[in-house]
């Protein structure tokens, strides 16, 4: 098919428009639009018909006069150049520079929507990554080829949380080796600029790849943008063969706008008004992480959700905890004390730990103070329910010792540094010395052996 | 492409679902789509357009490229060569194609499921000869598949006549030939080591009977709250984080099924990797070989295409009846129903099929019912008897147990292991709540307990659930008004409540021991636990005050008692069990003589 023009937009709504009269178009592919100033868009087909089709348009359509524009069928699909030079730029959704600098030149060229990688060639996550936050590290370890999402809401530290764990996060027994892939969907200009700032101060910016959209820009745009990030991403690990972190801010607006579009086309909502194909749309995204036979690169994810109104039943929170390997949750109320980070760990968790910790890998007795520590917190935070309610004086000489346990856990566990990196050691010795507020007797999920060594108590 | 194919033309493709014109095709028919032959299901027809749903991404598809009909239904191959395999959701064996198209799953790709070049060593059935009848269900000869399971290759269904001739002992190929049938009409059939079976057609049986023995899983809120019967159909809800993952690949390790059919449908691909990777090593607890031999797996990922993880469930269900055909009990876990729910409502979304609760089509809870329904134990047509257990994993959302999918299976199943957010948060595990969740058949199983355990088995049980019921009650006043206001009796009652929790419901599938509690041993620390109630408790009416008792260091052991012993120590925990009886005896005594002093 020789790449020819057509003047016969018929429709256009919510950053879609309707071409008739076309001859066979592929399905998904590029699509250019010119206006009469001569200003181009870009597009793809979501919709191929006989006789017409329908096309995402990324720059939106707004000021779009459907009498006076050209559509041209690119044929070929929506794809971004790739080269080494990549790191240290930045980018928008659809891998045109940002930054003032000219276009990367190669002659690789990666279509953008990937394929599935084939579970029979995947490789399972266990290589611990040490972040330095006690929370993480400690009871909700992050490990090479995991997807962990931030669930956050606003006015949450996550930026900074993510932030520090880029600057932060290595494999206990090599320095830092990551590169960054950082997808920003919707995020405001400060944070887009303490991003950056950021790279640039603690210097691992020429090892970071920037992907922008904010706020004000189109959000069509940002359909495509993960989607590129992660086509750059996989480029890095498996070409480059280098262990890539993608820090992804933040997916809310994502969905908001995959719901916007599918309003526009007219799908059936599901939950909230989003399309029924959220699940699935999401798990394309995160499922491109993790780790692959015989490949030296890995991608690890951080997707930071900001949950709407703080409710992790939300849809957008909820199908991201599906296919997520676990969660960092962050709190209010611990925000609210001044305790930073403000992970809240009863909802937090990490799937992958129980295959990354341990013996040979942290300390032999990691897993085990994991759940010693969940299951006195626990118990400590229904005591504090209790206390707030029949006041703490009424409370037994025990319960007053969870209550003490509570405390000294946010403020001491939790509660960290912006710039502390913790040792995973530095973590477990914490976590025994928290524990040693308790008798011997009471600490039941650590072995007798592992007491008679940390225990710090006199009894 | 042959003769028997007709050709159409594509007319409108919107993401899976392509129009095509193609006269003569069937509803159900399997399509091959455009240049790269992708393939797809008939799903509806209408004049001489029929539409599409395909199994595989159509990015760059076209109108007016070509559509050829197969003319057949969605079918998988039934053969020796499938355990130990990983299969995408329409059969194509996963290690093939990484070989054939790399870490990348390449379209259209097709792999047969069963090796073409492998020999199998067939040993013919000694009781046939040519000239005798034979029909569906008589069998032809066995093949060894694995160390342990022996596969019988039996007439398939819909063939009967007579036996010509029958394959000597030998190595064959599964397209060989090892016998032929003269059919009714005097046709001569030819039967390989394998068939093909459409797979939305449950395979028949001569007779359905009841489930009569429980499915063993080695996890104690399973097996001595909530049983499950060999042939039952069982669900397992839970919001993300409670562990639903967990409950089921304990099942697939430890229960006492003969084959394990894992089908992962809609879920993630590192969770596929960690069954791949771990159970080629891990031990099968009841024939000591390794467990990948017993166990084959479905993979289809939540990133690969949405239509082929709608007929995922299918094909896993096929497969299992086909074993359970030869005799054997299988167990099959769909992890998760809520994807393949998912998948039929974006196909009718896209269909723009009026959508009923929260966007689900209206024939939802009738195809969920009918995939339930080809679980059961049967009466097999050579007199055996094989059982399809079906579990099910369902994501609510939110949690919410009220939404369709949960409500609908909830109406269908018999055995309902509801996970709690709470309990995880607690990292209580497995977080089976035992409020909500039930088991239709405790009687049954009793029975079985009754035989091979303990006569008490129902009783204790009863006393161990009646005691978590009272401990709610107290647990309410207690975050009313405080511990202080309960009579120290209620507090002993919260201590033996506590002791069940943690002494026998909470189980860790990462401890080397607990992971695995043979009936003899759950039974064990349930009695236990309930002895050291009551006998407290006898105390307690004495007028021994309960500080006392909580603070006898014999309590901490009670609770570790589950991962210090393993199954083959339950001589241990009764001596031990002694051990405490003894303790409570000295304090009875000691008060007694103090209250006489």
């Amino acid at each position: 098919m020789s790449i020819k023009e057509y003047r016969t937009a018929s429709e256009a709504r919510g950053g879609l428009i309707v071409v008739r009269d076309t001859p066979g178009v592929s399905f998904g592919d590029r699509v250019r639009i010119t206006d009469s100033r001569g200003e181009t868009r870009d597009g793809q087909v979501i919709r191929s018909a006989d006789d017409e089709v329908l096309i995402l348009v990324f720059e939106g359509t707004d000021d779009l006069d459907l009498e006076d524009i050209w559509v041209r069928f690119m044929n070929e699909p929506v794809e971004i150049a790739l080269s080494p030079e990549i790191l240290g730029r930045e980018f928008n959704g659809l891998g045109e520079p940002r930054d003032g600098r000219p276009p990367v030149l190669s002659n690789i060229h990666r279509a953008v929507g990937g394929s599935a990688i084939n579970p029979a060639a995947r490789t399972y996550p266990r290589e611990f990554i040490q972040t330095g936050i006690s929370t993480i590290d400690g009871l909700n370890s992050l490990v090479r080829g995991q997807k962990l999402p931030i669930f956050s809401g606003s006015g949450l530290p996550h930026n900074r949380l993510a932030a520090q764990i880029v600057r932060q996060a290595k494999l206990i027994d090599e320095e830092s080796s990551f590169s960054v892939v950082f997808a920003a969907m919707g995020v405001s200009y400060a944070d887009a600029k303490f991003f950056r700032d950021e790279f640039a101060s603690s210097g691992v910016l020429r090892n970071v790849v920037m992907f922008v959209n904010l706020a004000d820009d189109p959000p069509v745009e940002r359909l495509t943008l993960p989607r590129t990030a992660l086509t750059a991403a996989e480029y890095l690990a498996y070409d480059l063969d280098r262990h890539v972190l993608v820090v992804m801010t933040d997916m809310t607006y994502y969905a908001e706008a995959l719901r916007e579009v599918a309003t526009a086309k007219g799908d059936v909502p599901a939950r909230k008004g989003y399309p029924g194909y959220l699940y699935s749309d999401l798990a394309e995204i995160y499922e491109r992480c993790g780790r692959i036979h015989e490949r030296h690169g890995s991608i690890t994810m951080m997707p930071v959700v900001s949950m709407p109104s703080d409710d992790i039943t939300h849809p957008i929170p909820d199908l991201t905890g599906y296919i997520t390997e676990g969660q960092i949750v962050l709190s209010r109320e611990l925000q609210n004390q001044g305790i930073y980070p403000p992970v809240h760990i009863s909802p937090s968790l990490s799937r992958l730990m129980k295959d990354g910790i341990g013996k040979d890998f942290t300390r032999d007795d990691h897993p085990r103070v994991a759940a010693q520590l969940y299951a006195l917190y626990a118990r400590a935070l229904e005591t504090r329910n209790l206390a707030s309610i029949i006041g703490a004086d009424e409370l037994s000489e025990r319960d007053r010792r969870y209550l003490k346990f509570a405390d000294a856990f946010d403020s001491r566990f939790v509660g960290q540094g912006e710039s502390e990196d913790r040792s995973i050691d530095a973590t477990l010795n914490l976590a025994w010395e928290l524990m040693s507020m308790f008798p011997r007797d009471m600490l039941t999920r650590v072995s007798e052996t592992e007491l008679a060594k940390y225990h710090q108590g006199s009894d | 492409m042959t003769d028997s194919q007709r050709v159409g033309v594509v007319r409108d493709i919107n993401g899976p679902i392509v129009t095509i014109e193609l006269p003569g095709v069937r509803s159900g028919e399997q399509v091959k789509i455009g240049e790269l032959g992708l393939v797809g299901e008939v799903i509806s027809l209408s004049g001489r357009q029929a539409v599409v749903q395909t199994y595989e991404s159509t990015d760059g598809v076209r109108p007016g490229e070509p559509a050829a009909g197969l003319g057949w239904p969605l079918s998988v191959e039934l053969g020796p060569g499938l355990m130990g395999g990983i299969f995408d959701g329409v059969q194509r064996p996963l290690e093939k194609i990484a070989l054939e198209s790399g870490d990348y799953i390449r379209r259209g790709l097709t792999v047969p499921a069963l090796d073409r070049s492998k020999e199998w060593e067939f040993v013919p059935n000694p009781e046939l000869a040519p000239g005798k009848q034979v029909s569906h269900g008589t069998v032809l000869g066995t093949v060894q598949e694995t160390e342990t399971i022996v596969h019988k290759i039996l007439v398939p269904p819909g063939i009967a006549g007579e036996l010509e001739e029958v394959a000597p002992k030998g190595d064959y190929d599964i397209e060989a030939t090892i016998a032929h049938v003269r059919d009714q009409r005097g046709r001569s059939q030819r039967l390989s080591l394998y068939h093909r079976w459409p797979v939305r057609k449950p395979r028949p049986y001569f007779r359905r009977d009841d489930g009569i023995s429980p499915l063993i899983t080695g996890q104690r809120v399973i097996d001595t709250f909530f049983p499950q019967l060999k042939g039952g159909k069982g669900a397992v809800p839970g919001p993300f984080g409670a562990g639903k993952t967990v409950v089921q690949q304990q099942i697939a390790r430890w229960s006492n099924a003969d084959i394990v059919i894992y089908v992962g449908c809609g879920e993630r691909g590192n969770e596929l990797v960690d069954v791949l990777e771990s159970f080629p090593k891990l031990e099968d607890p009841y024939t000591g070989r390794k467990l990948m031999e017993r166990t084959l797996l479905v993979a289809n990922t939540s990133n690969m295409p949405v239509v082929a993880r709608e007929a995922s469930i299918y094909v896993g269900l096929t497969m299992a009846e086909y074993y359970r055909d030869m005799g054997y009990d299988v167990v099959m876990l769909a992890d998760s129903t809520s994807r393949w729910a998912e998948a039929l409502r974006e196909v009718s979304g896209r269909l723009g099929q009026m959508p009923v609760e929260e966007g689900y089509p209206a024939y939802l809870a009738s195809r969920l019912a009918a995939v339930y329904e080809r679980a059961g134990r049967v009466e097999t047509f050579d007199a055996g008897s094989g059982s399809v257990t079906l579990i099910g994993a369902v994501s609510p959302p939110g949690g919410d147990f009220s939404e369709p999918v949960t409500s609908h299976t909830k109406d269908i199943i018999e055995t309902f292991w509801a996970l709690s957010k709470e309990l995880a948060d607690a990292r209580h595990y497995p977080s089976i709540d035992w409020v909500t969740s039930f088991s239709a058949h405790v009687h049954t199983a009793a029975e079985w307990w009754h035989k091979e355990v303990d006569r008490h088995w129902e009783t204790r049980r009863t006393e161990a659930l009646a005691l978590l019921a009272r401990d709610a009650e107290l647990s309410r006043i207690v975050n009313l008004v405080g511990p202080e206001a309960l009579s120290d009796a209620q507090r002993w009652q919260l201590e033996g409540a506590s002791l069940i929790k943690e002494g026998v419901l909470q189980q860790s599938a990462l401890d080397d021991i607990d992971t695995f509690c043979s009936p003899q041993k759950q039974f064990a620390l349930l009695d236990l636990a309930l002895s050291i109630y009551d006998k407290g408790m006898a105390l307690i009416e004495l007028g021994v005050p309960v500080t006392e008792l909580q603070n006898m260091p014999q309590l901490a052991r009670t609770r570790r008692c589950k991962s210090m012993y393993t199954s083959d120590q339950v001589d241990e925990i009764r001596a031990f069990s002694v051990e405490v009886a003894n303790a409570f005896e000295a304090i009875g005594l000691e008060y007694a003589k103090q209250r006489a002093d």
